[in-house]
């Protein structure tokens, strides 16, 4: 443990330790996740004492591990930085810019809460070229804590904040959980997820036992009894069985994920999601970094007239849940969110009226679509056509074709972009639709893409760069001197000492900038 | 350098520069490694197996053999025609790509870092490649194929713009 030598500020700022608490939370931890090993060990070994020396030799070594991570970890946070010292034969030593910190995630697990404790959570707006460079965590602090942390580390101010009148200050309220949402739970992909891994289990079972199904005595009787009916009975039993399961499970992950559930602006100017019932997570996003927002529809939800809203922000972890402001919800409810979030208009940002992309995008949008589906149509004819067993594969699959092309059609109606006062929206994707609206001045660079074959119909994708999210959003499949006109627009100056003519260049999306009288035809 | 809109194509001008023509003999020496890479070992089983070889094998030998080499020949000279490079005051522009083209715009005052590398094929041929980096995951900006000494002088004058522009760039 050696005195920082590096940066000694001006005053100098204590060093903090994680909570006492983690010299038990900590160990715990590890010995619940060595829990079936030991088991295994002892079980197996069958009253063998070096087995049982084994055994306590892991847990000793458990406990000094914790007891050295607690010893050796320390941070500070000073008037500019949050310095984060750790480890001891490798020892590392993290040091983050205040003013690059974008999001602080509270997260309290089970154990955690137990001991009134919690793992925080920085993310920062660091180039993520760097894997896990973007985010330092705290396992863990006290829940006052980490509460003074979520505090301090967000607030613009230099000096360290949370004063006591600021603390007690109650967050605005912009949405909290409504039960009736849980309706949506079965329409969200983590459902249709359970429903493929519980069948693809229920099969791996009957494969690993080596067992056909009529082996089992009660099925075998029942096969019997449904002998006489048709086969169709049989797959619509087992199918409503396993769909139960599935929605019973997606109610239950909906229950614990979003349980209290409450969206707050709080005062030191960020957005702050809570919720959680096991395990409680609190996510707040600094509202001045914020870029933009998305509605995301996958394709089941859509159907339902569901949707969620994610903030776009740097320092959001890139998980499933990344950035989400809310559980799925009405589609209305949505595009509220994300306008009470980003303070604008549902017309300026994701309601916005779209302008259709042309034709040439709905041929490419089928063909791409359609030709994969084709390609398997003729394999699986292949296919049947030597194995004389598996001849109704190549009719069957003439369903994929339809299928591919409404898919394709679909994906062309959904394609649309618009530039609004200080938006660029765009939205695209049918299984997963999202619609984007990003702050024109979070865009810092464009990319043209063009392939041989959008070159061959005038297409071009659009590609605008940003530090925020997934650091970039398409604009699929526009016409090429749109697309250049459309970038052009969003950020004046940057493209036009490379523009071909620059002369004649129609502002064609810049004179449409005030958003409510635009139209999304053209 | 032509000011006139290819149809089809984004109305962009080319940038003003070209990499360094040294570049194609890269190109194609990175292919026929490649070549080497996916035939030898094709012809090591052939050999090794004599007589016994199965027929096909010796047809895509031939056919990798084939398909790299004329690569080889037709698209290095290409890539160099249509790779070009521009760094002006306010950006850094790009294009590249051979059956995907990719036009690319950054804004200097949104650089983080700028890195040159010499791979050891690039230093036989004294090249480099600079990449641009921003604060976006998917920023990356890559001038492939330039002159060793032009681009030193590149990351000297744009890391100097950026350190004279104030912000996080983000």
């Amino acid at each position: 443990m050696s005195t920082d030598t590096t940066t000694p500020p001006a005053i100098e700022t204590p060093w903090r330790r994680l909570d006492k608490r983690m010299l038990v939370v900590g160990p715990l931890n590890s010995l619940g996740r060595l829990l079936p090993v030991v088991a295994l060990l002892l079980i197996t070994g069958q009253g063998d004492v070096t087995r049982l020396w084994i055994a306590l030799a892991a847990a000793v070594l458990v406990v000094a591990a914790g007891v050295l991570r607690w010893r050796t970890t320390r941070y500070r946070i000073t008037a500019d930085r949050v310095e984060l010292h750790s480890g001891w034969l490798r020892r590392e030593r993290r040091s983050v810019p205040r003013d690059r910190i974008r999001t602080v995630d509270l997260t309290v697990r089970l154990l955690h809460r137990a001991f009134g404790l919690s793992l925080v959570r920085v993310g920062t707006a660091s180039g993520d070229s760097f894997a896990d460079a973007g985010s330092l965590s705290l396992d863990a602090v006290s829940k006052a804590e980490a509460d003074r942390l979520r505090r301090a580390l967000l607030d613009r101010s230099p000096v360290a904040a949370g004063t006591a009148a600021e603390a007690a200050a109650p967050g605005q309220e912009i949405a909290r959980l409504d039960w009736a949402w849980l309706r949506f739970a079965p329409l969200t992909f983590s459902s249709l997820a359970g429903v493929g891994a519980l069948g693809a289990a229920v099969f791996n079972l009957f494969n690993e036992l080596g067992l056909g199904p009529r082996d089992i005595g009660a099925v075998d009787a029942a096969a019997d009894r449904l002998a006489g009916t048709p086969i169709w009975l049989g797959i619509a039993v087992l199918g409503s069985a396993v769909l139960a399961t599935a929605v019973v499970g997606a109610l239950v992950v909906f229950a614990e994920r979003w349980f209290a559930y409450q969206l707050t602006r709080e005062p030191d100017g960020t957005l702050r999601v809570r919720r959680g019932l096991l395990t409680r997570r609190s996510l707040s996003v600094s509202e001045q970094r914020l870029r933009g927002a998305e509605i995301v529809e996958p394709l089941l939800l859509r159907a339902g007239k569901g949707a969620q809203c994610r903030a776009l922000s740097t320092g959001l972890s890139r998980d499933a849940q990344g950035g989400a402001l809310q559980p799925p919800v009405p589609r209305g409810e949505a595009h509220r969110v994300a306008s009470a979030a980003l303070r604008a208009h549902p017309l300026e940002i994701t309601q916005a009226p779209l302008r259709a992309h042309p034709p040439a995008a709905r041929v490419r949008r089928l063909s791409r679509s359609v030709v994969p589906a084709v390609v398997l149509v003729a394999v699986a004819f292949g296919v049947g056509a030597t194995v004389p067993a598996a001849s109704w594969l190549g009719p069957a699959s003439l369903l994929l074709v339809p299928l591919a092309a409404l898919l394709g059609l679909d994906r062309y109606r959904n394609l649309g972009h618009e530039l609004t006062g200080r938006y660029l929206v765009a939205r695209q994707g049918s299984l997963q639709r999202r619609t984007v609206a990003l702050q024109r001045s979070g865009v810092i660079g464009w990319t043209f893409r063009q392939s041989l074959f959008q070159r061959r119909s005038g297409l071009v994708s659009v590609e605008a760069i940003t530090a925020a999210g997934e650091g970039g959003y398409t604009v699929l499949d526009v016409a090429a001197p749109d697309g250049v006109a459309l970038a052009d627009a969003a950020i004046p100056h940057l493209l036009t000492p490379f523009l071909a003519l620059p002369t004649a260049h129609d502002h064609d999306h810049g004179s449409r900038v005030p958003p409510h009288g635009a139209h999304p035809t053209d | 350098m032509a000011t006139a809109t290819v149809p089809g194509q984004p109305p962009l001008r080319p940038p003003a520069h070209q990499v360094s023509p040294r570049a194609v003999r890269w190109w194609q020496l990175n292919a026929l490694l490649t070549l080497l890479v996916l035939t030898v070992p094709q012809v090591v089983v052939l050999l090794a197996l004599g007589p016994n070889a199965p027929s096909w094998l010796a047809i895509t030998a031939g056919a990798t053999a084939v398909v790299v080499a004329g690569y080889a020949l037709v698209v290095p000279p290409l890539l160099y025609r249509i790779h070009r490079w521009e760094i002006t005051d306010e950006a850094v522009y790009t294009l590249s790509g051979w059956l995907v083209r990719e036009w690319r715009i950054a804004p200097i005052s949104r650089v983080q870092t700028v890195d040159t590398e010499h791979g050891p094929l690039q230093q036989l041929f004294k090249l480099a490649t600079v990449t641009v980096t921003t604060a976006s995951a998917r920023g990356p900006v890559k001038i492939r194929g330039l002159a060793a000494d032009d681009a030193a002088e590149l990351a000297r004058t744009l890391t100097e713009t950026t350190q004279a522009t104030p912000g996080d760039a983000t």
